[in-house]
């Protein structure tokens, strides 16, 4: 089953939910699909790690067939191109890897070059194994890494925990587009509300089963668990705000790893996304 | 008009909590909400009167013609981002997949597929005592770069008269943010301590340094993790980075923002913090 823990917005817990799952599940892999900055790899400090560059297709004209004619550079709807003093120009940040200049280019004089945009790297940590995608500082978009990471994912068939991006864009889209289950992560402030409301509309947007696990839950009010109940959204959990778990977590340890109590927590939160997911998939057909 | 620019390489360090101490210690006249995927920072700056909205247009996509489309499937063979499907003879394009890159529009023979125009998102500007730019990008849409440089755009046509803005940055490194930076005086970056936090502080340092930006670093929440506090401290040492300070976490500071108010409003210890921060960073800045 592949579950992915989205927030709407960043440091809300995601990373913590899903690596704390994958650590309490018995097999699964890791996915961090958070590729501009991604954390989990800190907290499941994997072994045995291989690294695997991710590469866009980038244009490269050959300045002895290429006449002049600029075909590619009126096609091109990123102004990735320019051709200037008898030389074809091309500005790899804003090029989008579509193919159009090559495919059109009367002369044939456009031929594809592969650039590093990032990286995935994996390796094992204990009953899980960790794939994290990195992007390279200074690039525009992660997307290519993301789909990389999430192609490579399809014949998994352990329990897959993709740790989303924040937000609710491009990048995060990508990230769920597979996924069986979607858990939203909130936070018990009118913040948390507003991010939880955002990607409440994502995954009802792609029809996505979901539900919601409230962290850092203090014994005040939660509007966060007011937005749930006025919606009639499935509460799966919750995590109480609790310091012993906030400095296992701000010094990069799994507590499920390191005491029985969490471990407990987040098999219980297991079962209930498993039970969940099942239900609902099975009221789908 | 100097621009003060508040990054944390992530979300949920308290970014827009300090944003909204830094307009209410300033009295700014204007500022923004660059976080366009997920602005904040409207809801601790109550505004009376309702926004000036207007609809935001992204990158045109491909919209294919049903009745004239022959089922050819050129457009499908030569899409490279897998947007568009075919079921029973029938293509259809995904709008959210669809990059608008128009290569379906100049393979299909018969002209079926046209870009078209989309909304993306919407601006608001709100005028008060003080300018606020801010917009929301609609669901799945991916230009989130040049949106923000739509609100910067709105803010600096509006506040012309204003000495400081304060802008609430969008988490990450890419994009949006890289668009954030053009025309910054100065980047105060919120670091949480925490191992992650530490990792996302050193890849915003490298990105603002990337654009030869002036640089501050503050420590939110500092006593959850006071070694890794002092690590980020000494870090900035030896990195010649200019250290502005250290707010706690606060119980109080979290009550205040769910009352729709920033923490200078009530006398806290992150508020009191706050101050501290706003002042230094104001000096570095001028300096
Ligand atoms: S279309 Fe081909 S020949 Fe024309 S300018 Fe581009 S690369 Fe050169
Ligand atoms: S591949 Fe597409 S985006 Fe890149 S330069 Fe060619 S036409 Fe432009
Ligand atoms: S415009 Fe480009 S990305 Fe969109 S459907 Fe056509 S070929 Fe695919
Ligand atoms: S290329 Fe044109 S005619 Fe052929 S399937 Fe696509 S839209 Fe239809």
């Amino acid at each position: 089953m592949k579950i992915a823990v989205l927030s709407g917005k960043g440091g809300t817990g995601k990373t913590l939910v899903s690596v704390n799952l994958a650590a309490a599940a018995e097999a699964a892999v890791y996915i961090d699909c958070d590729v501009e900055e991604p954390n989990g790899h800190l907290f499941l400090k994997p072994q045995d790690i291989k690294n695997e560059g991710v590469a866009v297709k980038l244009p490269h004209a050959d300045p002895k067939l290429c006449t002049g004619c600029r075909t590619c550079v009126d096609f091109c709807k990123f102004n990735a191109l320019a051709y200037i003093k008898d030389r074809l120009i091309v500005f790899s940040e804003v090029c989008h890897s579509c193919g159009g200049c090559l495919l059109f280019c009367p002369q044939k004089a456009i031929s594809e070059k592969e650039r590093e945009i990032g990286l995935i790297q994996s390796g094992i940590s204990g009953n899980v194994r960790v794939v994290s995608g990195m992007m390279n500082i200074g690039e525009a978009s992660g997307v290519p890494v993301i789909k990389k990471l999430l192609r490579d994912s399809r014949k998994e068939n352990k329990d897959v925990f993709i740790d989303c991006p924040p937000g609710s864009a491009c990048m995060v889209m990508e990230s769920i587009k597979d996924a069986d289950y979607c858990l939203l992560v909130a936070e018990p402030t009118i913040f948390g509300v507003h991010n939880l409301e955002m990607v409440y509309e994502l995954v009802r947007l792609f029809q996505k089963p979901f539900g919601v696990v409230l962290n850092k839950c203090l014994e005040e009010e939660n509007p966060a668990e007011d937005f749930c109940l006025q919606n009639q959204i499935t509460i799966l959990g919750k995590i109480p705000f609790d310091l012993k778990l906030g400095t296992m977590n701000s010094n990069g340890q799994i507590a499920s790893r390191k005491h029985p109590k969490y471990k407990d927590l987040f098999l219980n939160l297991l079962e209930t996304v498993r039970k969940e997911a099942r239900h609902e998939t099975a009221s789908d057909t | 008009m100097k621009q003060l620019l508040i990054l944390s390489g992530k979300g949920g360090t308290g970014k827009t909590t300090i944003a909204g101490a830094f307009i209410k210690l300033a009295e700014s006249r204007a500022y923004a909400d660059c976080d366009v995927d997920a602005p904040n920072l409207h809801l601790i700056r109550p505004h009376a009167s309702p926004a000036r909205r207007s609809d935001y247009y992204g990158m045109r996509k491909a919209v294919i013609n049903e009745d004239s489309c022959k089922s050819c499937g050129f457009c499908r063979q030569n899409c490279c981002f897998e947007a568009i499907n075919e079921s029973n003879g029938k293509y259809v394009v995904d709008a959210y997949a669809c990059e608008g890159c128009g290569v379906c529009e100049a393979v299909c023979p018969i002209g079926a597929v046209s870009l078209q125009p989309t909304v993306a998102g919407e601006l608001m500007l709100y005028k008060e005592d003080g300018v606020f730019s801010t917009a929301r990008l609609k669901m799945g849409s991916g230009t989130s770069g040049k949106l923000v440089t739509e609100v910067k755009k709105q803010l600096k046509q509006e506040a012309i008269d204003a000495d400081l803005a304060v802008i609430d940055g969008s988490p990450g490194i890419g994009c949006p943010v890289i668009a954030s930076l053009s025309g910054v005086d100065m980047v105060l970056i919120v670091a949480e301590p925490s191992l992650s936090g530490l990792s996302d502080m050193e890849r915003i340092i490298k990105t603002a340094e990337k654009f030869k930006m002036k640089i501050g670093v503050c420590v939110n929440k500092y006593d959850t993790n006071k070694e890794l506090a002092r690590k980020i401290e000494t870090f900035c040492q030896e990195r010649e980075l200019p250290f502005v300070g250290k707010i706690p976490f606060d119980n109080a500071a979290i009550k205040a923002i769910n009352r729709g108010q920033s923490i200078v409003d009530v006398d806290c210890p992150a508020g009191r913090a706050a101050t501290k921060v706003f002042y230094k960073t104001l000096l570095i800045m001028n300096s």
